[in-house]
């Protein structure tokens, strides 16, 4: 105030709060207001505990909208035996059966978009050449079949681009990532060029019938199969010839290699369990992935080449990140039978498992994902609650809860069982070697067990 | 198993063949034949010469080609090693690595490998080539292309040219016909008025010279056009404004003028048009042009008692005229209009500088009569109080204040009781109250006012009355004796009360409010002493937290026992332990916490027992848990990093297995494969990290 009597020469001082503009106006009305934030630690306390409780919420959240079945492709009239994906289109995948019929998915519209009758008897397997064009079926029939991706024009037959008849049966086909060329298995490997009908060598190590063969997918020249006689054989087409064996306790079923990491591959085998391999150290196992409770029958790896999904004669299929010996997720369906064979879609979003009871099975890869176009804001509380459930995972509370997982009653009952049969097996062998000479009884690891030997 | 062709190497035996097989055997049968006796010398030559050493057995050699290829292969896969680890070392994967370009084939390509088979597809490409649809690349129909060839391009250039032209000449016209549209100005409006009426009239000047006929109709129009004058009552005094000017007129004399301006309107408009008048105006017509051309809206011609001449008070060729007429200076209020129009010309500061003087001069002379005296109150406590006149002097070159300002003061002199009431009212918006001292001193002011000026004249009293009456609505009533001051008092408390902003504290109105309320509570709580009770449980709480003495007296052993016996003191020395004492409290300096350092079993139940895997030690646990990830307590940039995923996929997109050509290190030239963070996890926030209190989440201990 300046002072009374009337003197105008006193300088007023006007106090005023003043802000910058560019702290609360919007550039555009579309924007979201703008809400000055304190970050001073004092003004918003409690932050673990806090964060607890939402960690916690999220992870009950997952819980409830895990709900991963999205649809049942039926249209087969036998057990699905073999599948195969597009290379170029998402939305499709290639089925064969059991009573030798292939048919032609489109997933978008889960619909069979063509049917073909390829062989008599089984359809053993299928693989897609790798620009898309064309096909190739293997059967029961003694043949390898080439078919076009493209249904036939109109007024045109179903025919087969290209039938070759072998010798014996073929159980295994699968098609080279970058070349003209494809490999088969049954008694022995044999690697074709598309142009010719006779093999362009032949890769023997051994005579058993040979039920996989898989190209690397990185390095391609390489090959690697499994054959009845419990040995998981790996082959080098540039020098054709067979490089090592390693063989196991029980049969491998089939393998597949990491499509990120160019020497892993795994092995599904009927001792319930999977075996991560290192190519270039086969004496033991990278990683056991022990959760099935029956053979397990199929496996496939994501395209990140983090996780790999089984299945499972025990009628469920799991997800096992790479690293760890158990599986994350397990789906399972009150009408899935024995699943034969199962695919991670390319995409890395879905799962596909073809089952005895003649359905292919469309689920979630991520069971609790929310499908469709996210905000941003969406994406980052995902993001959040994600890394939430990331830190505080190994708090009880919400272990429990992210672990919980509804079995059927048979996979619930055989995996307790398989825990006393293990307990049993473990305290025997515990007993045995406090009662025998100290060191007569060696510790085995449990990736060592499972190996019988290594051939050079 | 399943049926082999082959039989296995394993199966098949076969005997002595560990023998050796001597070459001369073989020859004996041939013993007898002397032709080859020379073949036998030879092959006894050879035995004597040492033996080749055996080929490896197709197995071993196998095997030796297997050990090389796998050795070789394992070295090529090996090259991966790196990429492998980092990327599984990455705080980020992207994919797909390698972003593949959509290729859209071009039509003509799709259309031209399609072909119609059946018969709807072949009917519906009859149809369309027989209307000539084309199929291929030029994509344009025969008529399109002979339109396009009809127009040569100079040609289109030109036209196109107009085109703009012709639609950026309007455009401008609209935006000015919007901008004019839009002007509020009556005075602006009245000249448009105007110059349009001079303008017509022109025209129809040079139409009668032109074509007499056409003016005639002309003429009639505007005769038509005055009838409709007169059937409305426009320009009559019968409008609401011409009444309210008819009461005015009275008093003032702006108003009687106004009046007489419409009345004389009215007549003009009413005068029939007499055709030999346009004979007249053949001499007015240019003189009235140039004087258009100097002043453009004020037509000199016209007598003072044309309506269209009076209503122009900003002409500055009027101006000397109406200063005239209204010379008298008991209207200081026009004199001062007048001042400002002719301030116009002169520089600013000068123009200032006249405005005070004509104030300070207007001051005077309301001084002088006592009439005038509440007014003087008024711009007194206004240079009390931040009047704007001191902005003014801060701001000299600000001239839109000026007038305003020079304008109330005057037309307080001019309505004094009205006036000055609206003044005490509007004082209560620039002063501000905010603190007490602010308070004391304006009330220190106001009395020092009231003693400068104790002879309180009719419509100070008025004024004060009018005071009081607003603050008993809003205080008690006060004795009556102490009036005149206190009212003062209370005025200035109530327009703080009335102006506060919220986010400044008054200490006056909370004391007064807050003091009941602690009061009340005092009342209400008499009977429970909250601190007590609680300095009571923390004294309980160090007690039983104390370790108690063990006693391990037995009595009557070694002496006497039995009911009125107790064992000796040297016993109960010996025999009582005393533990050592506890570890100092946590507490011990907090007199208003009490710190249990039990273990809660309900807390217990969320705590993690174990240390989890990758971690080695707790601390290293309790870090990782105790920095927050959530946007309530990171910025918005840090939240994001914080909480990327670790693979981020894009929906519908293939992701290709990896390849040599998208890794950098396999491949020169390939694109970066991973996206690192700047910082790692944690290490950003150690500051924070070191602040934070130890979380519920934490080990538990024991």
């Amino acid at each position: 105030m300046c002072g009374g009597g009337g003197q105008p020469a006193g300088r007023m001082r006007v106090k005023v709060l003043s802000r910058n503009p560019d702290d609360y106006v919007r550039e555009t009305k579309l924007d979201l207001q703008r809400v000055p934030r304190n970050y001073d630690p004092v003004l918003h306390p409690f932050e673990v505990p806090r964060e607890y409780t939402r960690a916690l919420n999220a992870t009950k959240l997952e819980r409830v909208f895990a709900k991963p079945f999205l649809s049942s492709l039926d249209g087969h009239r036998d057990g699905v035996n073999c599948m195969a994906k597009h290379p170029k289109s998402l939305s499709t995948v290639l089925s064969g059966a059991c009573d030798g019929e292939v048919k032609i998915w489109n997933l978008t519209k889960r619909q069979c978009i063509r049917t073909l009758q390829a062989h008599e008897g089984f359809v053993r397997g299928i693989c897609a050449r790798f620009c898309g064009t064309s096909f190739f079926t293997v059967g029961d029939d003694k043949t390898v079949k080439q078919w076009k991706m493209e249904s036939p024009e109109y007024g045109e037959e179903e025919e087969p681009i290209h039938t070759i008849l072998g010798k014996t049966v073929y159980t295994g086909i699968d098609h080279h990532w970058k070349e003209a060329v494809f490999a088969t298995c049954g008694h022995q490997v044999d690697i074709w060029d598309e142009q010719r009908t006779s093999p362009m060598c032949s890769l023997t190590w051994g005579f058993d019938s040979i039920s996989s063969v898989k190209f690397n997918p990185i390095e391609t020249y390489l090959l690697g199969s499994c054959a009845s006689d419990r040995n998981i054989v790996l082959y080098d087409m540039r020098q054709s010839t067979p490089l090592k064996k390693v063989i196991l306790k029980m049969r491998t079923n089939t393998l597949c290699w990491n499509p990120m990491e160019a020497f892993i591959f795994t092995a599904a085998n009927e001792d319930y369990n999977l075996y991560s391999f290192d190519m270039r150290f086969l004496a033991s196992p990278v990683m056991v992935h022990m959760d099935h409770v029956s053979a397990v029958l199929d496996v496939d790896y994501s395209p990140t080449g983090k996780e790999f999904v089984s299945a499972s004669f025990d009628k469920s299929i799991r997800i096992f990140p790479v690293d760890k010996g158990h599986s994350r997720e397990i789906y399972h369906t009150k009408r899935m039978q024995h699943v034969i064979t199962v695919k991670w879609t390319s995409d890395n979003k879905y799962i596909l498992c073809g089952s005895d009871e003649m359905n292919i099975r469309l689920w979630k890869a991520n069971a609790s994902e929310k499908l469709g176009v996210l905000t941003p804001r969406e994406k980052a509380a995902m993001n959040y609650n994600q890394k939430l459930k990331e830190k505080f995972q190994y708090h009880p509370q919400i272990k429990r809860i992210a672990r919980h997982r509804h079995l059927p009653k048979s996979i619930f009952c055989q995996v307790k069982e398989q825990r006393i049969m293990k307990e049993a097996r473990r305290r025997k062998e515990q007993n045995r070697r406090k009662h025998s000479k100290p060191g007569s009884v060696p510790f085995v690891s449990e990736k060592k067990k499972h190996i019988v030997a290594v051939v050079k | 198993t399943e049926a082999s062709v082959q039989v296995s190497e394993f199966n098949v035996s076969c005997k002595g063949a560990g023998e050796k097989l001597v070459l001369s055997e073989l020859l004996q049968p041939i013993k007898a034949k002397s032709a080859l006796s020379s073949v036998k010398k030879e092959l006894n030559r050879v035995k004597q010469k040492k033996a080749v050493e055996l080929p490896l057995s197709k197995e071993e050699a196998e095997r030796v080609v297997r050990e090389a290829a796998y050795v070789r292969t394992s070295k090529d896969v090996g090259k991966w090693q790196q990429v492998v680890l980092q990327n599984r070392r990455a705080e980020q994967l992207v994919f797909p690595m390698k972003q593949e370009l959509v290729a859209v084939a071009p039509l003509e390509q799709v259309v031209s490998a399609w072909k119609a088979r059946t018969p709807l597809e072949q009917e519906i490409f009859g149809l369309l080539h027989k209307t000539q649809q084309p199929i291929t690349d030029p994509l344009l129909t025969p008529q399109e292309k002979a339109s396009l060839q009809a127009m040569s391009l100079e040609e289109a250039r030109r036209r196109r040219a107009e085109l703009q032209k012709a639609r950026v000449l309007q455009s401008y016209y609209e935006a000015k016909a919007r901008r004019e549209k839009k002007i509020k100005s009556k005075k602006y409006h009245r000249v448009l008025k105007k110059s349009k009426k001079r303008k017509a009239l022109k025209e129809f000047e040079l139409l009668r010279k032109s074509d007499p006929e056409a003016a005639l109709a002309k003429l009639e129009e505007l005769e038509q056009l005055r009838m409709e004058e007169r059937m409305s009552l426009k320009h009559q005094n019968k409008g609401k404004w011409a009444r309210s000017r008819a009461i005015m007129a009275k008093y003032d004399l702006e108003a009687r003028k106004a009046m007489q301006e419409q009345l004389a309107k009215n007549k003009e408009l009413m005068q029939k048009v007499r055709v030999e008048l346009p004979e007249e105006e053949p001499g007015d017509v240019p003189a009235e042009d140039l004087v258009s051309e100097s002043v453009p809206a004020v037509p000199v011609d016209a007598s003072g008692a044309n309506p269209w001449m009076l209503g122009k008070p900003s002409s500055p060729a009027k101006e000397p005229e109406v200063q005239e007429d209204l010379g008298d200076v008991t209207e200081p209020a026009v004199a001062e209009s007048k001042e400002e129009m002719s301030e116009e010309e002169m520089s600013e500061e000068e123009a200032l500088l006249q405005d005070f003087e004509q104030k300070r001069h207007v001051r005077r002379q309301q001084a002088a009569s006592p009439e005038l005296q509440g007014a003087e109150l008024v711009a007194r406590s206004d240079v009390g109080s931040c009047v704007p006149q001191e902005v003014v002097s801060e701001l000299p070159e600000d001239v839109s204040v000026d007038p305003i300002c020079t304008e109330e003061q005057v037309s307080v002199g001019i309505e004094q009781p009205s006036q000055a009431q609206e003044e005490l009212l509007l004082l209560e918006q620039p002063s501000r109250v905010q603190t007490m001292e602010d308070i004391e001193a304006l009330a220190s002011e106001e009395r020092a006012d009231e003693q400068e000026t104790p002879v309180a004249t009719g419509t100070e009293k008025r004024v004060h009355q009018q005071e009081q009456g607003r603050a008993e609505d809003r205080q008690a009533k006060k004795p009556k004796a102490k009036k005149t001051i206190i009212s003062l008092q209370a005025v200035l408390a109530g327009k703080s009360q009335e102006i506060q902003c919220p986010s400044l504290p008054v200490a006056v109105e909370e004391e007064e409010g807050g003091f009941d309320q602690r009061g009340v509570i005092t009342e209400a709580f008499a009977g429970d002493d909250v601190v007590a009770d609680f300095r009571r449980e923390k004294r309980k709480a160090e007690q039983a937290g104390k370790p108690q003495p063990v006693n391990l007296v037995l009595p009557g052993w070694g002496e006497w026992g039995g009911t009125g016996l107790r064992p000796s003191k040297k016993k109960m020395k010996r025999f009582l332990l005393k533990p050592p004492p506890a570890p100092p409290r946590k507490d011990q300096h907090l007199p208003h916490v009490i710190m249990s350092e039990q273990r809660n079993i309900h807390a217990a139940a969320h705590q993690v027992s174990e240390l989890p895997f990758p971690f080695e030690k707790h601390q290293q646990f309790e870090r990782s848990i105790r920095t927050p990830v959530g946007p309530t307590w990171n910025t918005q940039r840090a939240f994001q990093k914080l909480t990327a995923p670790r693979v981020v996929t894009r929906a519908g997109h293939i992701i290709q297995p990896i390849s040599a050509e998208n890794v950098p290190s396999l491949s020169r030239g390939g694109r970066a494969l991973l996206r690192r963070r700047p910082w790692g996890r944690g290490l950003g926030r150690g500051g924070r990290i070191a602040a934070g209190p130890p979380g519920g989440g934490g080990l538990g201990r024991g």
